[in-house]
């Protein structure tokens, strides 16, 4: 600490603001000043909504009104009944999984490449990076006439080559792959966004000096490059997992859930048995189903894998 | 057709965007309708204005949401401090859990008198224990309209589909002959559930619903219900309906019907008109092209032929609106409108006499199959209330696709009867 011992000598008894060191005095005060209006923030609009949201969950109740039919874990049960739960959560797993198996490769595969400088890097980023930029409905209405089995281009191309186009949002079967194939299309350019930034931040001595002892290129990548991404790779997996789980606006001006519940995710579950139906009692014990899943991964990613930084 | 959509979603924003812009009058009454049919929105705009120029110091709004969008957004929209005064309305259990909340507005003194132009049981739906809570505007059935020139095509007569096997007869037929027997909007699921529900009305009439709404019989897991469900299995095995019928919404399937694209659908009246609007050209099939038949009748069922299912619709309003929007509705329900839209074949009026207005001979059959009908079944999604309703629709389009059979989805309708909310 550089400050002169005089003024720091003088004030200390008097200044909260000392600056020779930060007193309980100094501390508390900031504490007093800057602690509340973050508080109370976040308690009337995070802590607040999710005890509500957990009181109301023992409700029968239409949303009309107070709740008055106490009816405690029924909700619970009433939603663990429910096949088309099951059904979202076995959807948010695939969107995870295809998340963390293909877009995220896709995404270093092509941040790989395109941390480079060559003529037109900078111009193929932009374009990957379009999708990202474009709002999720507008993605999903865009998508939907391209699905479209009479009118959409994947309609065209298959009558090109002779077939009768399918319809792949209407069928049960097909109605999930085709909206992970947008899921995909939408965020990998994200995730190679956040890659490249951290390729072009890197030491490029490192790669340099594992050149000079011999190393080949793909020794450089899996030893060098790779294990400096780390970091990257860690908050990349993060927002995948946890966009996954919140993922609702791409699928409603797709599928809005169908056929048959077969593209719900937990998110599109929710609103379309606890909203639409004004169930909000069971809407509720679906949410607080979902907060408990995001925190208990939030936490336990942060504690296993984050930790260090 | 592609375009349809988004044309629609700028169109209702611009409108809300317009309404919340617009400087407001000494009184506004703000009115909310899902009414998708351009030429008689213009009919409503006119008739706001006539009263408007009546009425000083009165403006009447006009706001619209899509159907599907309405109905999920209401709840929310009738708790909000800036809920709308006037809006539409299917009665049935919906109705009723808006009146048990206390959303509404009794209306019973205000419409004394008045009230004894309507016709009595259009008015009952909107009434509860002698109290009147909002004004019925129209009725309407459901049936078979048909494409006149894919029926010849076919060989298929349509007068003589009476019985459910003639009706699976003709969906063979069809098939043979090249022709997309049935379009239907599946992604709504309401328009898969009038099959369940029809077939329900015709095999166990008035006494089965009754009964189940009481739980007897094995209340909606009972052995009406479940037939009902295997004789539409019989209908989806046929496959009849249009490739990604379950990927339809209802105006794109009404659309489709309009280009002259499948033979029949099972419709609302009001598709009679709305096919024009919707098909690609937006001239669709005219009064030449497009016929109807009774949903056909089901040996041994227990339901009238005369039997009719559709719907009592009807304007509410509600809490704490002012007077005015009262006065307007009666004004907007009155013989001269009733007539009007009568004889512009958008409605099967409610208003006593004005039935003269109808023109057309379809309408005129319409009214008259109403007025024979002595059990007039209202929409299960309605009826039933928004909760186990959507249950009906969600089994009903299962059994479309081919995932619930049909015992499980009259089950699964009990058990959400049952968990009542």
């Amino acid at each position: 600490m550089a400050s002169s011992p005089s003024l720091g000598f003088v004030e200390s008894s008097l200044s909260p603001i000392s600056l020779r060191r930060p007193s309980w005095d100094g501390r508390f005060t900031v504490l007093i000043l800057f602690l509340p209006p973050a508080l109370m923030l976040f308690t009337l609009f995070v802590v607040l909504p999710i005890g509500e949201a957990a009181w109301y969950s023992a409700f029968n109740w239409n949303g009309f009104g107070k709740p008055t039919n106490w009816i405690g874990l029924d909700n619970y049960r009433f939603v663990l009944e429910t096949r088309a739960f099951w059904l979202a959560l076995r959807n948010n797993a695939l969107i995870i999984a295809v998340s963390l198996l293909i877009q995220l490769p896709l995404a270093l595969a092509l941040a790989l490449l395109l941390a480079e400088r060559f003529r037109a890097a900078v111009a193929l980023r932009m374009l990957f990076f379009l999708p990202y930029i474009l709002a999720e409905i507008a993605t999903g209405l865009i998508f939907s006439f391209v699905y479209d089995g009479d009118y959409g281009l994947v309609a065209s191309i298959w009558r090109a080559f002779g077939a009768e186009a399918p319809h792949l949002l209407a069928s049960t079967d097909t109605a999930m792959l085709a909206v992970l194939i947008v899921i995909v299309w939408k965020y990998f350019g994200f995730h190679m966004m956040l890659y490249i930034a951290a390729l072009q931040g890197m030491d490029k001595n490192l790669i340099e000096a594992a050149q000079i002892d011999g190393a080949t290129r793909p020794q450089v990548l899996r030893h060098v490059v790779i294990p400096t991404l780390y970091p990257t790779i860690r908050l990349s997996v993060f927002f995948a997992v946890v966009g996954s789980l919140q993922l609702f606006d791409l699928v409603m001006p797709l599928t809005r859930g169908g056929p048959a519940d077969s593209s719900n995710t937990m998110v599109s579950f929710l609103y379309n048995n606890g909203i639409s139906r004004m169930r909000v009692g069971y809407g509720s014990a679906i949410g607080v189903i979902l907060f408990v899943i995001c925190v208990t991964f939030a936490f336990t990613y942060k504690r296993w894998f984050v930790r260090d930084e | 057709m592609v375009m349809r959509l988004p044309e629609k979603l700028v169109l209702a924003a611009a409108a809300w965007l317009l309404a919340l812009g617009a400087a407001t009058a000494d009184t506004t009454v703000k009115w909310l309708h899902i009414e998708a049919n351009p030429a008689q929105v213009k009919i409503w705009e006119e008739v706001a204005r006539a009263y408007e120029a009546v009425h000083p110091g009165v403006r009447i709004e006009m706001h619209f949401l899509e159907n599907e969008a309405y109905k999920a957004k209401l709840p929310t929209i009738l708790q909000s401090r800036d809920r709308p005064n006037i809006i539409y309305s299917w009665a049935g259990g919906v109705l009723k859990a808006q009146i048990e909340a206390g959303v509404l507005e009794d209306i019973t003194d205000q419409v004394k008198g008045y009230g004894d132009t309507i016709a009595p049981a259009a008015l009952a739906a909107f009434s509860r224990d002698g109290r009147v809570y909002g004004l019925p505007i129209a009725l309407s059935q459901v049936g078979f309209l048909y494409n006149r020139d894919l029926m010849t095509k076919a060989n298929v007569d349509a007068a003589a589909i009476k019985t459910w096997d003639d009706l699976l007869a003709a969906v063979r037929a069809l098939k043979a002959a090249g022709v997309t027997p049935i379009v239907v909007g599946g992604a709504d699921k309401w328009p898969l559930h009038f099959y369940w529900t029809h077939l329900a009305v015709r095999i166990g009439g008035k006494a089965a619903f009754d009964a189940a709404l009481r739980g007897d019989n094995g209340g909606f897991a009972g052995e009406t219900f479940q037939k009902s469900g295997e004789l539409f299995k019989q209908l989806v095995d046929l496959q009849p309906f249009q490739n990604g019928f379950l990927g339809f919404k209802n105006p794109q399937a009404v659309g489709y019907f309009g280009d002259g694209k499948a033979a029949m659908s099972l419709a609302i009246t009001t598709t009679y008109h709305l096919q024009r609007a919707l098909a690609a050209d937006k001239v669709g099939l005219g009064d030449d092209k497009i016929g109807w038949f009774d949903f056909p009748v089901v040996p041994g069922g227990k339901g009238e032929p005369t039997d009719t299912l559709g719907g009592i619709t009807g304007w509410l309003v509600t809490k704490g609106s002012p007077k005015e929007a009262v006065a307007f509705l009666k004004f907007f329900i009155s013989r001269d409108v009733q007539t009007r839209l009568a004889a512009g074949n958008f409605l099967i009026p409610v208003v006593k006499g004005a039935e003269a207005g109808l023109n057309n001979s379809f309408m005129k059959q319409i009214a008259d199959n109403l007025s024979k009908s002595r059990y007039h079944q209202n929409f299960y999604d309605q009826s039933l209330g928004p909760s186990v309703g959507r249950v009906v629709n969600d089994v009903t389009a299962e059994i479309a696709g081919g995932s619930m059979s049909p015992q499980d989805a009259a089950k699964a309708i009990e058990a959400a009867w049952k968990q009542g909310n």
